[in-house]
């Protein structure tokens, strides 16, 4: 909806626009002033940000600290920077984000177009399950993982993952399968169409909006997550998360901020990417189903 | 798409399970958690990785950073938990005990007689290298927190000797406000903030009071006068800090007083490495001196690689690795980057700045006249729990939140609660 | 394995047992994700829950002890610091990023031209963890190195801005910085909310000639209402399990001034050699969760039956 009425002189609806754009411009700026400062920070050298003004821009902008974070900036005795570890991000983000989605979608769908006895018990538990401290577990987690053999590995992270994002991903395909006519699903069963057929055929085509809700939400979850990472994948297997915070947090030595935040812009453009590019979708999916409950 | 992912899942756990398998047979590596990694320190252990793969040993890195050894001890707890320990562990003290007991470290025994390591090791180190008797670490080098480091041209234009009591101290601390300086840069760290409190405690009691209270953590002692003036003076030197101190890290104060911003900062003797990087001279840009009023003493805390328990056919690369980390010529290319000194004591010390010089011969002074004592702050005179319970009381009491009187109430407390 | 189903079998009895398959069918789909949730939340909160009655330190301990770990909890100034915290820093960050979050909803509402570019701009800080944003928001927030520095460079000497170094006001630079990151995403929802509102509503009330400011107050915002619950329970939610945050900002000080039961348990179970206390303090704050949780989930799931 939009509240432009026609009621309205024109003069002070000018005056309105003139707030409404001014208010919206000084919030954007404000919001991105974080971001703004590690991007001129990485271009700049030592010297001028610790003499200079923080907010300032760069007098001689250079990429080096970006050559530098990227390929050979030192983090414990291997200096090849982060792109190994951006590398055992992406290796984990992806089955991560695939598993869970496919089986919030199943699961979404059996809860809502499937439904049997107890079925509100089955997904109160999977909704209260959201809200465990993930710190509470590590230690149980880490012995099932021993018992799996999965102990610092990527697959053990990928299982970890899977398993507490599962209630969320659950979450918001139950919302938005809830609203999806119950008569198309008759329809197809008068026709014969199967279980996995009637998902496959008739709710997965009209999941787009979802799909990118709960891809995003999970992508930037799992690609952020720095304590299951750091518990169960420390080393070479280590997520980007781990690496940075070994790179920045470093207690000794001359801190190279430059460094430090070229390498959290890189950490950080994964996720800033899908958020500009599926942002759109993203309060269309939301629209869709997800704010319901 | 799914069934590929899955199937990489399934391939993946079956790889694991695999390798797991195959950990009986030779393993010719060593995994080694630490959190080492940056600067001079990533640089020095590198000496250690490079002769450890010059005898085909593959060197896999752990580092894990941040919280002060915190977020690794995480790791090791969630590794050890799932029976896949690693092969070493950089660890302090009292953990090294914690640990110990559960029964899940190595035994160094066989290699330990062969090279004849308790002659070399001091004898408080040992308290902390073996458990019942058992060689379990090999110690890297000895750390000293009672130090104080000064910026050079500040001491110059301040004129007086090196503070021998806190008095002097605070003396040459009003020059250096004089000459429109921070006089003492601090970083406001829990650890921090107890890294300057136990050097007081040992200013204003001496060795026997600091035993006493901290060592031994008796109740009395902990609520008594001296401790009092110990929580005064705290007070009064917080007074010389400047008002942003909260939060920051050592290595930023550190660089406060090489820039020439502030007078001088009390802190442990890996904070030379700072001033070496900056490419200042010991005893001319900038001055390094025992913390006043602590001569004669030396509060310690020694970082050590833990062997854990691994496989048969693990063993030879951890026996050779704890070889390597005794290795004379490790423990000197380490500590003369590191600021510390070596642990063994039969090193000679010409490779070594004055600094480090004055540092190994105190140590053994020390060692010697039974003035050697465990550092709180770096957990080498109470276990986690109780020096964490230290670290409340003091980091509150030092920002303000509590009074000294609410303190001194506090204190034996809250550590009562923690034992 | 050899064929014993003989080729009589009646075809009716073939067309049960694949209709039963089918009927089991959807169980047997959700039954893998069920049964992990059970075991990996549900078994290891009772985990905790028994370990909370141990005397467990380093690691655990299967010796039961009683109530001796809820005693020394409660027992702890740092636990209560903590709950304290809790309170104004969960209160103050639902209550801004929901005011916040339809503020930006509303303005951006209103027809606006380069929405495209605006909406990301306000929903980037999500995408970011305090790992990333974490060292930018500490030098931002320091006096001596950030604003409060750049403000007098600039010439405005009088700035002053030392929340992040006050014991009594540095939980508030933990709200900035936490308002900053969720703030967006409460947008994103409002916006959903708002376009979904059937425009016929909006026109009639128009045409009865009531002010943009009552349609606003009297018919969208109560409409708005299930965004608004969505909002406080993803809200409560990141609020109670907010770590990182503190963590990048202040690691819990000054002193124990930004201390949350997140981090106390982290660092009671982890750094502090008491993992029954930080059992004990994971237990109270998942009856916490609880108590806020089931009433809601209760009258959400009854709601849908109607």
């Amino acid at each position: 909806m939009s509240a432009a009425s026609p009621t309205v002189s024109p003069a002070s609806a000018r005056i309105a626009r003139f707030v409404i754009y001014g208010l919206l411009i000084l919030l954007a700026i404000v919001y991105l002033l974080p971001f703004f400062v590690m991007l001129i920070t990485s271009l700049k050298p030592l010297a001028e940000i610790r003499s200079g003004n923080m907010l300032a821009l760069p007098q001689n902008p250079s990429l080096d600290a970006w050559g530098k974070a990227w390929g050979s900036a030192c983090i414990g005795v291997t200096c090849a920077g982060i792109k190994g570890y951006f590398w055992n991000s992406i290796q984990l983000v992806v089955p991560a984000v695939t598993i869970s989605t496919i089986l919030g979608a199943l699961n979404g769908y059996v809860l809502t177009k499937w439904r049997f006895p107890g079925h509100k018990l089955v997904f109160g538990l999977m909704l209260f399950a959201c809200f465990i401290p993930f710190q509470a577990v590590l230690i149980p987690m880490a012995r099932v993982l021993g018992m799996l053999g999965l102990s610092n590995s990527t697959a053990g992270l990928v299982l970890v993952h899977v398993v507490y994002g599962l209630g969320f991903t659950t979450l918001f395909f139950r919302n938005y399968y809830e609203a999806f006519p119950d008569e198309l699903i008759r329809a197809a069963q008068m026709d014969g169409a199967g279980f996995f057929q009637i998902f496959w055929r008739i709710l997965l085509p009209s999941s787009g909006p979802i799909i990118v809700v709960t891809v995003i939400y999970q992508f930037t979850n799992i690609w952020n997550d720095f304590l299951f990472g750091v518990s169960f994948a420390s080393g070479e297997r280590a997520p980007m998360t781990v690496a940075l915070n070994n790179l920045v947090s470093s207690s000794t030595g001359v801190k190279e901020y430059n460094v430090d935040m070229a390498a959290a812009v890189y950490a950080a453009l994964p996720t800033l990417f899908v958020y500009v590019v599926a942002g759109r979708y993203f309060v269309r999916g939301l629209m869709a189903g997800a704010v319901k409950g | 798409m799914t069934i590929r992912m899955i199937a990489k899942l399934a391939a993946g756990t079956a790889l694991a399970s695999l390798a797991a398998g195959h950990a009986i047979a030779q393993d010719n590596s060593v995994e080694v958690l630490h959190w080492w990694t940056a600067g001079g320190e990533a640089a020095a252990l590198n000496v250690l990785k490079e002769n450890l793969e010059a005898q085909g040993i593959t060197w896999n890195d752990m580092p894990v950073a941040g919280g002060a050894g915190g977020n690794a001890m995480t790791a090791l707890r969630a590794r050890v938990t799932a029976g896949d320990s690693p092969t070493a562990v950089q660890m302090l003290g009292f953990d090294i005990r914690d640990w110990a007991e559960l029964g899940v470290v190595g035994n160094l025994n066989d290699l330990a007689e062969e090279e004849g390591w308790e002659a070399v090791i001091p004898a408080a180190l040992q308290d902390f290298s073996r458990y019942d008797g058992q060689w379990i670490a090999a110690p890297v080098n000895v750390h000293s927190t009672n130090w104080l480091w000064i910026n050079g041209d500040a001491f110059q234009a301040y004129g007086g000797g090196e503070p021998q009591s806190l008095d002097e101290l605070y003396a040459m601390l009003d020059a250096f406000e004089e000459q429109g300086i921070t006089p003492l840069a601090h970083g406001g760290q829990a650890w921090q903030d107890t890294t300057m409190w136990e050097n007081v405690v040992l200013a204003v009691g001496g060795i026997d009071f600091y035993r006493d209270a901290i060592i031994d953590a008796n109740a009395d002692a902990l609520s008594s006068d001296t401790m009092r003036e110990v929580f005064d003076h705290m007070t009064r030197l917080a007074g010389y800090f400047d008002p942003n101190f909260s939060g920051r890290d050592w290595n930023l104060a550190s660089a406060m007083v090489i820039e020439g911003d502030a007078g001088a900062q009390q802190m442990g003797d890996w904070a030379k490495g700072e001033f070496l990087r900056a490419d200042l001279t010991p005893g001319e840009d900038f001055m390094c001196m025992r913390f006043p009023g602590t001569q004669g003493n030396v509060l310690f805390n020694s970082d050590q690689f833990v062997m854990f328990e691994v496989g048969e056919g693990a063993r030879d690369a951890q026996l050779a690795m704890a070889s390597a980390v005794m290795d004379p010529a490790f423990q000197v290319a380490f500590n003369t980057v590191k600021g510390s000194v070596p642990a063994r004591t039969d090193i000679d010390d010409t490779e070594f700045d004055a600094c480090g010089k004055q540092g190994m011969a105190e140590l053994a002074e020390a060692a010697a006249n039974d003035t050697l004592a465990g550092s709180l702050a770096h957990g080498h005179a109470q276990p986690a729990a109780v020096q964490e319970a230290f670290f409340d009381v003091v980091t509150q009491h030092l920002n303000g939140q509590i009074s000294t009187d609410e303190a001194l109430e506090r204190l034996p407390q809250a550590i009562a609660a923690a034992q | 394995m050899t064929l014993t189903v003989e080729p009589s079998t009646p075809v009716r009895r073939h067309a049960s047992l694949a209709d039963r398959a089918r009927a089991f069918l959807p169980k047997i789909v959700l039954a893998p994700s069920f049964a992990l949730i059970l075991f990996f939340v549900y078994g290891f909160i009772l985990w905790t829950l028994y370990l909370s009655f141990t005397n467990s330190r380093i690691l655990p301990i299967y010796e039961l002890v009683g109530f001796d770990s809820y005693v020394r909890l409660w027992s702890q100034p740092n636990w209560h610091m903590a709950i304290k915290n809790l309170a104004i820093f969960g209160s103050l960050y639902i209550f801004f990023c929901i005011a916040l979050g339809l503020l930006l909803a509303i303005l951006l509402d209103q027809r606006i031209r380069g929405e495209g570019v605006l909406r990301p701009i306000f929903l980037y800080p999500m995408a970011l963890s305090f790992i990333v944003t974490g060292t930018a928001w500490k030098w931002f927030l320091n006096p001596g190195l950030g604003l409060e520095r750049a403000m007098h460079q600039l010439g405005w000497t009088s700035f002053k801005f030392d929340w992040l170094i006050s014991t009594d006001m540095a939980i508030y630079t933990v709200v900035i910085a936490g308002v900053w990151q969720a703030s967006g995403f409460v947008m994103a929802m409002f916006l959903a909310g708002l376009r979904g509102i059937d425009g016929e509503i909006i026109k009639a009330a128009q045409i009865d000639g009531a002010s943009t400011f009552s349609i606003y107050r009297r018919i969208i915002i109560p409409l708005l209402r299930p965004a608004f619950l969505s909002a406080v329970i993803v809200l409560s939610h990141m609020a109670i399990k907010s770590y990182d945050l503190v963590i990048a900002l202040t690691g819990g000080g000054p002193g124990n001034a930004t201390e949350l039961p997140s981090t106390f348990m982290y660092s009671y179970t982890f750094t502090r050699s008491q993992m029954a206390v930080g059992s004990a303090s994971a237990v109270m704050m998942l009856m916490g969760v609880a108590a806020i949780m089931i009433p809601y989930l209760y009258s959400e799931l009854r709601e849908r039956e109607k």
